[in-house]
């Protein structure tokens, strides 16, 4: 393995018994963007930086992103195809380097403009996937996502030939963040870090978003390590914990308990990297000081959690996973129209999505003692391997019930339970 | 809630609902689709991130009673006048009913100037994300035509 790039330093970091973490983050002021970056290299935290770029980049309306900086609105990220080189050159300048890497982190379906602007300025760490950046995430049809995500990771994999070891994080450990069981979050990631490895990416890492119970959250990302060690050889790969994606608690001591749980699984399952949530995550978009604390108190967290990994092959949600991989890989020998193939025929369905592509199916719920469990599993081959239990037509009512399962638990207060660490009132950013 | 976007009621005016331009969130679609449902309304559900060409097309198709914008990435007020302003300068949709809601701007709820100048664009009606804003919502389908409930 090469000493280079954003998958070395969090190696490092890992093998130094720290682990990193790192906020979500873009505004579309240049100088508010260094502020933010710099805020996050100087916090009391072994951390990368994060450009998280706008909605209309995201989505391709360059020309929409184009007129905001024009006209200086902002935006709910930085728009690094719209920005001039020089003036996210200036942005990183000093920053950005081997102690100090920085991601860029957009959630497009088709990301060429993007990863030839992040390129432009010396950068080559970014995320995403064919599928987690297409399904749930807009219109694009899969098959155009597939072969974008193709051409782009072969782009970014240019890089390798002048020395840098470019990076790539899959997001298919959140897909749509909340009430998909994790046997199916799993086998997303697994699968997609699999398309990036055959696209010539050797830098991998490899998501797992927070879902609503502990022990099946730690029992997911042993199963995440057991399938990378065998599917992903010649790879520097790690796995990215993502604290809680869904609705987030709205009470400070209720977010500061789960982005403490999202630190403890990082640490015990010895996952190297964490993306953080703030308190601020149930109204708005959080402030730099904010997105600071949450980054501070899961460091303390983590270092405070002895690594204490699960075995990863002998539980129901590893023999699910599994299922749902090799069954994948058993329809073509490339990925992508493995892919395309498997969502065609439901073999992974992924439940709620809207997109015209998934075949909408299969269905989700939290059992008694809050593990997500599968009410339908469409036509995926998870028969005789997952348990299901049929569920009654859900209602709007008891939709939202289960959307905020993690919000009420974490907001109810537990005289059980040690009151977080005590932190600073946020100042303004 | 059907397996699919469109639930096969023909005959009736659906309520189209849409996710903002540059919005991804799915969630907040698929419980205004329940509940919308739940009021006795057929719905066609367009998902998120949609460009007002789609809405414009599929408002024409559907000739729907009722057009529920939901947006929730901070984008809304901004994806929300494009989309209303497109809508109305459209001859044949000029007069159809029309609403938006969510988490509107970037930094919380819009303020009152704001949610002015998207009525005056072309809003039957703004909902901001609080327990009100919902309860406003509902009142509103309560006084809506709609289909009788089984």
């Amino acid at each position: 393995m090469t000493g280079v790039g954003f998958g070395a330093f969090v190696r490092r970091a890992h093998d130094a018994g720290h682990l990193v973490v790192q906020p979500r983050m873009g505004m579309s002021s240049p100088h508010r963007m260094r502020a933010g970056l710099l805020a996050t290299r100087n916090a009391a935290a072994t951390t990368v930086g994060t450009i998280t770029l706008d909605s209309y980049t995201r989505v391709g309306d360059l020309e929409s992103a184009e007129l905001a900086v024009l006209e200086d609105v902002a935006l709910n990220g930085y728009p690094i195809v719209s920005h001039d080189r020089a003036t996210t050159l200036k942005v990183l300048d000093g920053i950005h380097g081997p102690d100090f890497p920085v991601q860029v982190r957009h959630g497009s379906a088709a990301p060429q403009d993007i990863f030839r602007a992040l390129t432009a300025v010396g950068l080559d760490a970014s995320e995403g996937g064919p599928v987690s950046y297409c399904l749930p995430y807009g219109r694009v049809p899969l098959r155009e996502s597939v072969a974008h995500w193709a051409a782009s990771c072969e782009l970014l994999a240019g890089l390798r030939a002048s020395g840098a070891e470019p990076h790539l994080e899959t997001f298919g450990g959140c897909v749509l963040g909340q009430l998909c069981p994790p046997s199916l979050l799993v086998a997303v990631s697994v699968l997609e870090a699999m398309f990036f490895h055959r696209h010539g990416i050797r830098s991998i890492s490899v998501s797992y978003a927070q879902q609503t119970a502990p022990r099946q959250d730690a029992e997911a990302v042993a199963a995440l390590r057991s399938l990378c060690a065998h599917f992903l050889p010649d790879t520097d790969w790690h796995v990215v914990v993502y604290a809680y994606m869904g609705l987030f608690p709205e009470t400070e001591e209720g977010a500061y308990r789960l982005l403490g749980k999202a630190a403890e699984l990082a640490a015990a399952s010895g996952s190297e990297r964490l993306i953080v949530k703030t308190v601020a995550e149930s109204r708005r978009i959080p402030t730099v000081a904010e997105n600071v604390t949450a980054l501070e108190h899961a460091a303390r967290i983590a270092a405070r959690t002895p690594r204490a990994p699960l075995e990863g092959t002998g539980t129901q949600l590893y023999a699910e996973a599994s299922a749902l991989v090799n069954r994948v890989l058993e329809l073509d020998d490339d990925l992508g129209s493995a892919l395309l193939t498997a969502f065609t025929r439901g073999f992974l369905d992924v439940p709620y999505c809207l997109h015209p592509d998934n075949a909408g199916c299969s269905r989700s719920y939290i059992d008694a003692d809050g593990r997500l469990g599968w009410a339908d599993i469409g036509k995926m081959p998870l028969k005789g391997i997952a348990d299901v239990r049929p569920a009654q037509a859900i209602t709007s009512a008891g939709l939202l019930d289960s959307l905020s399962y993690v919000r009420r638990s974490y907001d109810r207060y537990d005289p059980g339970e040690a009151r977080p660490v005590t932190v600073p009132a946020p100042r303004g950013a | 809630m059907s397996p699919y976007p469109t639930t096969p009621t023909p005959g009736e005016q659906p309520v189209l609902v849409a996710g903002g331009i540059s919005d991804s969130h799915t969630w907040n679609l698929v419980y205004l689709q329940l509940l919308l449902e739940e009021h006795g309304h057929r719905v066609v559900n367009l998902g998120p991130c949609v460009p007002e060409d789609l809405l414009i097309a599929e408002a024409l198709a559907h000739r729907p009673a009722l057009i529920v914008v939901s947006s929730v990435n901070g984008h809304g007020y901004h994806d929300g006048m494009r989309t209303v302003t497109r809508l109305r300068e459209h001859p044949g949709l000029t007069g159809v009913p029309a609403v938006i809601g969510g988490k509107l701007g970037i930094a919380g709820p819009c303020g009152g100037e704001e949610v002015a100048a998207l009525r005056a664009a072309g809003y039957d009606a703004v909902f901001d994300d609080s327990a009100e804003g919902v309860a406003d919502f509902r009142r509103m389908l309560q006084a809506l035509p709609q289909r009788a409930l089984v």
